[in-house]
């Protein structure tokens, strides 16, 4: 094991250094995760504030589906884009497998249920508090929902999170769309399994060091901007 | 907090806009893990690049998987190692012909203690009868990609039918050939590789290379473009520039110099 760990520090240095393609890997990375789940929030938040003060029947059957969806399989997710995606597919003319958006697309699907989840989760807990000032103020129940969702803005940044979480770190689907072409569709999971199945078992851990860093920073970055946001709030009230 | 959320989104807008590069014309080449994972893809197509301007996107899986996405029109070149299996996609229609390209060996490794006692053989069929007699431990690609179609070969060959053992002494990983070294290497198993991940494979713990040289063990890697007859989206003319290019002179040439740890990993054959 003395062996795997210099070479382990030796390819971590190496990387970290400012090797030009790796960074280019990272950075597509960010982009396709972060791109994911923005769509995923302007998506999910909605429908899942709209889930956590609507009522109608079937309500809890759609609340159960949408848990159910948080532990959708990627390589299932991957394989359903695919055949969408395919030339042989209903949205083959978009010409759009093997493309960064291929990869988003997988994401979206895979991020929005636990953004909405949580989001109803969040959002019924405010509405049941605030319930009765709503009420008396003649606010509808959707109407209410611009409202709560900005009230619950910092309890959502943990949704996002926990979506961006899932997107970075996954691997099964957009290794499918994506195709792992280099230069093109290539990022840090899909290296790191490419890695892995070249044996370069040093590497491949090293790669893995760098992408629970940049989990960390975004992370960190996030909840500094919500704390900063916190003691703003808590000043102006 | 309106401020910051702008912020954000300005920065994040600015990561975002970039991946929208200029279109290059390019091609999509399905292919298998081990011309990839050897590194002779990174090294050669470089050079059609440069000469000219169409960018090659290379999908590496199974042959099995790559020979379905061609059928779905997923890829405008199909560069396997499957010769039975390309005939048929020819002769289903989906491609318009199959060339030669270049072509390694298929080697067996295993374990230093060897349990089979196979080292040294030059016979793959009789190595692979003495493994199945031992019941020493195998790895199989079991994912219907080219070397795992040759190995079923081999296994029919030898009158042996190895699938009844499955998760016994016989495992089926399901996965590429890297996948299945660091199985082999993990479990002591015997494997059944390509020479050129072989030779690229940097996990190889206590595998070495027992049985090779069997004229049985011939790898040959064709080149098919898709038939855009039956996919018009197919990029035929920049794919068959490829296919030239691959197949011609300097393609074959720039196949020859590549080596790795100075041994040479395909040996070019085009006609």
């Amino acid at each position: 094991m003395q062996g795997f760990a210099s070479e382990f520090s030796s390819a971590l240095a190496l990387i970290v250094a400012g090797d030009p393609e790796l960074w280019a890997i990272v950075l597509l990375s960010l982009q396709v995760s972060v791109f994911a789940v923005l769509i995923s929030a302007v998506i999910g938040m909605p429908v899942g504030a709209a889930l956590a003060v609507a009522r109608f029947p079937g309500r809890r059957v759609l609340i159960v589906l949408m848990n159910a969806l948080m532990g959708f399989p990627p390589v299932v997710v991957g394989l359903l884009v695919y055949l969408m995606l395919s030339r042989s597919g209903p949205l083959g003319v978009l010409e759009l497998l093997y493309t960064p958006t291929a990869m988003i697309i997988a994401q979206v699907v895979l991020v929005t249920p636990i953004i909405a989840a949580l989001t109803r989760q969040v959002v019924e807990m405010l509405a049941e508090e605030y319930s009765e000032q709503l009420r008396s103020l003649g606010v509808s129940r959707l109407a209410s929902v611009p409202v709560l969702l900005w009230d619950a803005r910092l309890a959502l940044v943990t949704a996002l999170l926990a979506g961006f979480g899932r997107a970075i770190a996954e691997v099964g689907a957009v290794i499918i769309v994506g195709g792992n072409i280099n230069h093109v569709t290539r990022v840090m999971t899909t290296t790191i399994a490419l890695e892995t199945s070249k044996g370069n078992l040093a590497l491949a851990l090293a790669l893995g060091a760098i992408l629970i860093g940049i989990a960390i920073a975004v992370n960190a970055m996030v909840s500094t901007l919500s704390l900063r946001a916190e003691q703003e709030g808590l000043r102006h009230a | 907090m309106i401020r910051d959320l702008i912020r954000a989104g300005t920065l994040a807008l600015g990561i975002l806009a970039a991946p929208v590069a200029a279109e290059e014309p390019f091609i999509v080449v399905q292919s298998t893990t081990s011309t990839q994972n050897s590194g002779l893809l990174d090294y050669i197509l470089p050079g059609f690049e440069a000469e000219t301007g169409i960018d090659v996107r290379v999908v590496a899986v199974g042959t099995g998987q790559a020979i379905r996405n061609a059928i779905n029109g997923d890829g405008d070149v199909l560069l396997v190692h499957s010769r039975p299996a390309e005939e048929q996609f020819v002769a289903d229609g989906w491609g318009v012909e199959r060339l030669d390209v270049m072509y390694n060996d298929f080697v067996l490794v295993g374990p230093k203690s060897d349990p089979a006692e196979v080292r040294g053989g030059e016979d793959i069929l009789a190595a692979l009868t003495a493994i199945a007699d031992a019941q020493a431990p195998f790895a199989s690609r079991g994912d219907d990609s080219g070397t795992h179609k040759a190995e079923m070969a081999h296994w029919a060959a030898a009158d042996t039918d190895p699938t009844g053992a499955s998760g016994t002494w016989y495992r089926e990983t399901g996965s590429g050939m890297g996948a299945t070294l660091n199985v082999a290497s993990g479990m002591g198993a015997y494997t059944l590789t390509d020479r050129a991940t072989w030779l690229s494979f940097g996990n190889r713990g206590e595998l070495e290379i027992l049985v090779e040289g069997d004229p049985r063990l011939f790898n040959q890697y064709g080149v098919i473009l898709v038939n855009p007859e039956k996919h018009p989206d197919v990029r035929a003319a920049a794919a068959q520039r490829f296919i030239d290019w691959l197949t011609g002179p300097d393609g074959q040439g720039a196949i020859a110099s590549y080596q790795l740890d100075g041994e040479q990993l395909f040996f070019p054959n085009a006609r």
